[in-house]
């Protein structure tokens, strides 16, 4: 039991890492949504395991038990899911409207155009005209 | 036995996890999500957390699958393939795993009674808690009354979530008459589909408000049976299209009464303090303390209840409501 008494912090570790990676290693941006659930996910198992005592039953109350697993944590885990889909949906409808604006996903394309972007500004205000532009693309060439 | 249950759940829920992070196929990615959710929840269940794991189910499993598809369906199926290789990445995560495995070292054992985290305010919540709020879902007498303030805060986020979303996700009056010209629905053709949910949707309405009021007894309470509540008429949109259940459900009233819920809450809160308590002290809102704290209760669920219900189903028809859009114009 000594081995295995700290097995579930260690998996909430590998699953916060699994999260974590796929947030910062992905470009697809529903992609890190999904990774950013898992590292969630994994902060919830962890206050769940520390509230969890072994022999003990749910904390409903009643007199043919005497102990029960903390509370606590069972609260403060309860309303942070349904705050996290909240804001989860939040994230997908931003995801939504950056696909609109820039016809893709992918963080590195979406970099490469606000990019282009700012150069076509920088070059308007100095002077040359808009259809004479050079565009990264023609930069390249 | 219930360690048993906990390790091969916690196995499971890794192996699912490194598939997402594998795959390049979005929505093979999402029902993967929702296979971890559900796992997740037994998992919840396994370690006594019956409302968490209840709410789980409901929120991981139902509406963010839902969510999640229905914008998939807007932003494309498959994600391109990474151009650089991620060693660095994978370095940081490695070095962070390291470190935080080497804080878990010092940590009590999973399930030892004696850890701090059992000592301080969790002995009072169950030994007094009886008394003081008459409440037998300890779980529900520390969401309601003892951190009432708290949970305030957490309808008041879920609120907010709700009006980032309406004002992301505006929907034009020519989408609308276009959702209106297009007479077949999608599922029309589904007939056994539309007869099952006809019959399970007046069920899972009454299962949602047993939930809402059976809270105070049993696992449940106004976060989950807002989601149920949400999940069955999100089930009725998806087969008889948004025009139909536009009509009954209309959105003015639903953002309406998404206020209205949070209102309810801060109201109650209020009245409280008129009758000479504290803020959210229900103990004065009738003559006796634990009558007070019941009604309190109730009437503050109730809140939590509306608000959720009314934002989560505003989310999805705003979410299909942008399918319609995207349709319209692929069309033209």
């Amino acid at each position: 039991m000594n081995i295995l008494g700290l097995y579930n912090y260690w998996i909430v570790v590998v699953l916060m890492m699994i999260g974590f990676y796929v947030v910062i290693a992905h470009e697809n941006l529903i992609k890190k949504l999904v990774g950013l659930s898992i590292f969630q996910t994994s902060v919830f198992f962890f206050y769940i395991s520390m509230g969890k005592i072994s022999g003990a039953t749910a904390p409903i109350l009643d007199d043919k038990y005497q102990l029960y697993s903390n509370p606590l944590p069972h609260v403060l885990i309860l309303t942070a899911i349904v705050v996290g889909i909240a804001t989860t949906a939040m994230g997908l409808a931003l995801v939504v409207r950056i696909q609109e604006a820039y016809g893709s996903i992918e963080e590195h394309e979406i970099q490469a155009q606000d990019t282009q972007d700012q150069m076509e500004s920088q070059l308007e205000a100095y002077g040359f005209r808009k259809k004479h532009l050079l565009s990264i693309k023609n930069l390249d060439e | 036995m219930e360690t048993l249950i906990d390790f091969v759940l916690l196995s499971f829920l890794v192996f699912t996890a490194l598939a997402v992070a594998k795959m390049h196929d979005l929505f093979a990615v999402v029902m993967l999500s929702g296979i971890y959710s559900l796992l997740s929840a037994s998992l919840f269940f396994d370690l006594d957390a019956v409302d968490v794991a209840f709410t789980e189910a409901s929120v991981g499993a139902g509406i963010s699958t839902l969510l999640m598809l229905a914008s998939l369906k807007l932003v494309g199926r498959y994600e391109r393939r990474t151009r650089y290789r991620p060693m660095l990445a994978l370095g940081v995560v490695l070095a962070t795993g390291t470190l935080l495995i080497y804080g878990t070292l010092d940590m009590p054992h999973f399930g030892s009674a004696e850890a701090p985290v059992h000592q301080h305010v969790a002995p009072r919540y169950l030994h007094d808690s009886m008394d003081e709020v008459g409440v037998p879902n300890v779980v529900t007498s520390v969401l309601a009354s003892y951190r009432g303030y708290d949970t305030l805060g957490e309808t008041l986020v879920i609120f907010t979530a709700g009006i980032g979303v309406i004002s992301l996700l505006r929907v034009s009056r020519r989408t609308k008459k276009e959702e209106k010209k297009r007479v077949p629905a999608d599922m029309q053709q589904q007939i056994i589909l539309r007869v099952v949910v006809k019959w399970l949707l007046p069920l899972i309405l009454i299962f949602a408000l047993y939930v809402q009021f059976h809270g105070d007894y049993g696992p449940g309470g106004g976060f989950q049976a807002g989601v149920i509540f949400a999940a069955g008429i999100i089930l009725y949109t998806m087969l008889f299209g948004l025009s139909n259940a536009s009509r009954a459900y209309k959105p003015e009233l639903l953002e309406l009464l998404s206020a209205f819920g949070v209102l309810l809450y801060a109201g109650v809160g209020l009245v409280c303090m008129v009758l000479g308590g504290n803020f959210l002290d229900y103990n004065v809102l009738r003559h006796d303390p634990v009558h007070g704290q019941h009604l309190g209760i109730l009437l503050v669920e109730l809140g939590v209840g509306i608000t959720v219900a009314s934002v989560m189903i505003t989310i999805f028809f705003k979410f299909t409501w942008r399918t319609v859009k995207h349709k319209y114009i692929k069309s033209r």
